[in-house]
């Protein structure tokens, strides 16, 4: 590991456990200020209905997505949340586009760009709509681009597929017809996919190696 | 002290929230920048993977501001803003407030004004994310160090396990665009969506390729997004 990346391995951490406390701080003082302790009943309750699921896709996440990010980009990705729909793709978008690998130096800086970027200007889209919300929302909210934001997930990860599948069609072909598959015979699945995408990445790899070790590859 | 789900204090709680998520990314961004040109990567690349990568941003940003929208009905703004600049995800709130809700046997259709139910929302909002931001400092040093492992022992290897992670993800979410077929042509609008974003950036790459539109490749992406997004607004009246 260079020094840049140890470095970076220390402000992130710093930066991640600050972020904890502050993320922390926001129910406890807001329970302070208004003298509101929840029910601790409640909140348990409340959390049994999400936790389960949200804990395995948070932990799903951090495995899979730290060597597609590097060390920078995953300690800010996981700060600034929404992980799939923007962050990810972003890097990986950026790194197609410099033409660096993720988990090389110049991986590591594009990625990080990347996150930090997209962290700012969606910081600044939300802080903007919510000071126009009264305007803004019975626009955003239409009828008419409704099925534009219902559909934003196979807008964005249509373009991502050629660049990834049109390169590396071998390696596509098992995660892909396996996931088309395992979708149209069980399409509640839909809801759960963060925890199917280890399953996808598994099959990937595993289709991968055997190609590789035939010399397919 | 009186209870608002808009209170000024609320507000302040969520603008120091929003600036230190501000900070804490102008603080990579300009290491990451600086980094950049010492090990010799062109402004020129610098400079066009800052503007691709905001241009890009804005539509799917746009769809999170929306879940702020849905959730500051009965959450009131500041919350649903807070939880949609860190860590959150529409994905993850909605169902963390719906089920506190349940727990409460309250209904979410109009604003909260007990503020014990609405702590309640918070602490379940936070708690249920805590291992997405708890996880990356404890498990960095074991994850990066499989990859550097695994690149030592056979770098093509190497390579073509990073590919086939980034394939087996999209896989993933590619394959839940088919979870709705069996409900009719309603079910096919997201496959089309993704066919037409997929033709979008098709024709991106030959513009790219064959007539040297080098440029194209900075919004080639948000071009095929955007695009696809249109096709959804102009075909799902049509279909239902």
């Amino acid at each position: 590991m260079n020094d840049y990346i140890k470095k970076t391995d220390l402000y992130g951490k710093i930066w991640i456990w600050t972020a904890v406390v502050v993320v922390l701080m926001v129910p406890v003082a807001a329970c302070l200020y208004y003298d509101a302790w929840p029910d601790g009943a409640a909140v348990l309750k409340g959390l049994l209905g999400v936790a389960p699921i949200y804990w395995t896709v948070g932990v799903i996440e951090v495995i899979t997505y730290t060597p597609m990010l590097g060390t920078g980009g995953t300690y800010l990705a996981f700060v600034t949340g929404n992980l799939t729909s923007i962050k990810v793709p972003s890097a990986l978008n950026a790194m197609e586009n410099a033409q660096v690998k993720p988990g090389t130096e110049e991986g590591e800086v594009i990625s990080t760009i990347a996150i930090a970027t997209s962290s700012i200007v969606t910081t600044l889209v939300i802080v903007a709509g919510v000071i126009g919300l009264s305007a803004l929302a019975p626009i955003l909210s239409s009828e008419v681009l409704a099925p534009a934001f219902d559909n934003i997930l196979p807008a964005l990860f249509g373009g991502l597929a050629v660049v990834y599948v049109s390169r590396n069609w071998k390696i596509a072909i098992a995660p892909l017809i396996f996931m088309v598959v395992l979708f149209l015979c069980i399409p509640s699945l839909a809801g759960s996919v963060g925890v199917l995408v280890p399953v996808g990445v598994l099959v990937a790899l595993a289709a991968a190696r055997f190609m590789y070790k035939k010399g397919w590859l | 002290m009186e209870f608002n789900i808009n209170s000024t204090f609320l507000y302040l709680l969520a603008v120091c929230v929003v600036l230190f998520v501000l900070v804490q990314s102008i603080f990579f961004l300009i290491r990451a920048y600086r980094r950049g040109k010492q090990i010799g990567i062109t402004t020129e690349t610098l400079r066009k993977t800052i503007v691709s990568t905001a241009i890009f941003t804005v539509a799917p940003a746009i769809s999170i501001l929306l879940g702020v929208v849905t959730l500051s009905k009965f959450l009131g703004i500041p919350l649903p803003w807070i939880r949609m600049s860190v860590i959150g995800a529409i994905t993850y709130e909605l169902p963390a407030a719906t089920s506190t809700a349940n727990a409460l046997s309250i209904s979410l259709s109009e604003a909260i004004t007990d503020p014990k139910i609405y702590t309640a929302i918070a602490w379940v909002m936070t708690l249920g994310i805590m291992p997405s931001i708890i996880l990356p400092p404890i498990l960095m040093k074991k994850i990066q160090g499989g990859m550097i492992r695994i690149k030592n022992k056979d770098t093509k290897w190497g390579d073509i396990f990073m590919t086939a992670m980034f394939l087996g993800m999209i896989s993933a979410f590619l394959g839940m665009v088919f979870a709705d077929v069996r409900s009719g042509m309603k079910g096919f609008i997201p496959i089309f969506v993704l066919l037409v974003s997929a033709a979008i950036m098709g024709i991106c790459g030959i513009l790219i390729k064959k007539f040297q539109m080098k440029w194209l490749e900075t919004y080639a992406l948000s071009i095929s997004m955007i695009g696809a997004m249109l096709f959804a607004v102009l075909i799902t009246p049509l279909i239902r």
